[in-house]
């Protein structure tokens, strides 16, 4: 991949769990691995192969976590995420995350998408105004919505609670979209709905995604990253990957056949 | 035995023990709010009259210094008190210190929580005492604040514990930091927070044992912080035994006025929890 097209490096990096200060579990084990720009890439492999926590380690979601130790480096740009002179606030408002199910704060639908911004030191209602326009419909729910923004944002149904999630992780005007299984909780029809986001996303942002639904990340990514057992197996176009695998294990995942699982 | 058989018998044994809960219930309550309740019809002017000089001997005037007393003791201690905890519930949360260290300092805070409350008073008097002071309102606002910081705190703790992770982890991808993080899930907490913070209040507002000693308990109005300050609880316990129907009226009075006080703050809890409980996951449509 040419040098230009790469929006995430991660350079050695080796996360463990740790029991009573020791290492107790080695969970990634030396990844290096190379995310383009502007493009979907889809993290797929077993449950437990550590996908979730390789996408963590993108936003240092893991700080927060007791019992968790984060070797190594993760580039976005040029910046080392994991410099500790910088404010991991900062680095966190560069990388949106949306989690499994949606968690709407517990505001109306307004302060949701302006909790972001407001935290970032806007606060003219104007701009405020517009930033929740924007991405209401970017994520398209302002039609849906635009009547009842002071609502509680829990009363919408869950496929517009996560596209309001989407709407949120936009507000602060990320570089990169981390979704981990985003539709997992959904209906056919919602996932449908955010599927088609995600497509319509990725010219402006570099997405990360988690998925277990094979023709799903087959359907959405340009370029996809096998990870099996805490190891990057095998990385590379979407086309490429599905069609002609080169590791055997990557083969038996996509076919379904999978010893030993 | 039959398993429909022991089904119907457990289903009688629990019919049976709500009963009795709810038999007592009304029959605390009741035998409180009738002889009150005379009290008061044949003297309304009661609770809003101060004592007058004959006071223990004839029960002349009525008990308005310890209904204040009692405001003005409770409330300050809990506005101190929720101040307090709410720091502390929020450094026993993990993101702050470790998981370990934190439940070890609940573990305090639940020893705290069983302590009688006549203890407190006790610890209260001996500083008194060391410092050669004599029982005041502002005493009695410390103890109280003592005696209701553990309730509070382990009320709103569990509040803070039982948000979902997933609100967390949203706020802090959006660049919030770690104050800014929790203050979005206290407002996912207040519900609990509320309930704590009234529950706290009810046990300074019934508590006797602890401000006996540490109030000064007597029997004028409350005339400034390092004055004695009388209070609704230490009056029924003065004056429920008394030899003067009079004087033992005014404690039927104030156990009335004590149970209404504990239900208004019950009703206000459960309507704030109410309005906040539409902003909280699940709550539905």
């Amino acid at each position: 991949m040419p040098d230009k097209d790469i929006e995430i490096r991660i350079r050695d990096l080796n996360i463990y769990s740790m029991y009573k200060n020791k290492k107790h579990s080695h969970i990634l084990k030396n990844i290096n691995l190379d995310i383009p720009k502007n493009r979907l890439t889809s993290i797929i492999g077993p449950s437990g192969c550590g996908k979730t926590t390789l996408l963590k380690s993108i936003n240092r979601l893991h700080d927060i976590q007791e019992n968790i130790k984060v070797e190594g480096h993760v580039f976005i740009g040029d910046e080392d995420i994991y410099n500790p002179q910088r404010q991991v606030n900062e680095i966190r408002k560069m990388v949106g995350l949306i989690a499994q199910r949606p968690y709407p704060l517990p505001a109306n639908i307004y302060d949701n998408i302006a909790f972001g911004p407001r935290l970032h030191g806007k606060r003219k209602k104007s701009e405020l105004d517009d930033i929740v326009e924007n991405c209401l419909k970017r994520t398209y729910l302002w039609e849906e919505v635009k009547d009842r923004l002071k609502e509680p944002a829990v009363a919408l149904s869950i496929g517009q609670q996560q596209r309001l999630c989407i709407a949120r992780a936009l507000a602060v005007e990320p570089e990169v979209l981390l979704c981990d299984e985003i539709t997992s909780a959904l209906d056919p029809i919602s996932s449908e709905k955010i599927e088609s986001l995600l497509l319509s996303l990725r010219q402006d942002y570099t997405i990360v995604m988690v998925s277990h639904v094979l023709r799903q990340a087959r359907r959405l990514s340009d370029y996809v990253v096998f990870l099996y057992f805490g190891e990057v197996v095998e990385t590379g176009y979407a086309s490429e990957l599905f069609e002609s695998p080169k590791d055997q294990r990557t083969r038996n995942y996509i076919s379904g056949v999978m010893p030993g699982l | 035995m039959n398993k429909y058989v022991k089904e119907s018998i457990f289903k009688v044994l629990m019919v049976i023990s709500v009963f009795i809960v709810i038999a007592y219930l009304v029959m605390i309550v009741g035998i409180n709010v009738v002889k009150g309740g005379i009290v008061l019809i044949k003297n309304p002017a009661v609770v809003v009259t101060a004592p007058g000089p004959k006071y223990l001997l004839g029960g002349e005037g009525g008990i308005l210094h310890a209904i204040l007393g009692s405001i003005l003791m409770v409330v300050p201690s809990t506005c101190i008190s929720c101040a307090a905890s709410y720091l502390i519930a929020l450094f026993l949360q993990v993101d702050y210190i470790k998981n370990k260290l934190s439940n070890k300092l609940r573990v305090v805070f639940d020893v705290l929580w069983g302590i009688p409350s006549i203890i407190y008073g006790i610890f209260i008097l001996n500083i008194l005492i060391i410092t050669n002071r004599r029982g005041s309102l502002g005493a009695g606002i410390i103890t109280l604040a003592l005696l209701q910081m553990p309730v509070i705190v382990r009320y709103m703790d569990e509040a803070l514990n039982s948000v979902p992770n997933g609100i967390r982890e949203s706020a802090y991808s959006l660049g919030a930091t770690r104050l800014e993080t929790a203050i979005a899930a206290t407002k996912y907490a207040l519900p609990g927070i509320i309930a704590g913070v009234l529950m706290g209040m009810g046990r300074a507002m019934g508590d006797a044992a602890s401000v006996i000693f540490t109030s000064g308990a007597g029997n004028s109005m409350p005339k400034g912080l390092s004055k004695s300050a009388a209070s609704l609880p230490v009056l029924i316990f003065q004056q429920a035994n008394s030899f003067y129907p009079s004087v033992r009226e005014h404690a039927y009075a104030a156990s009335f006025v004590l149970i209404f006080i504990v239900i208004i703050l019950n009703t206000v809890s459960r309507l704030c929890s109410k309005h906040f409980q539409k902003f909280t996951l699940g709550s539905g449509k």
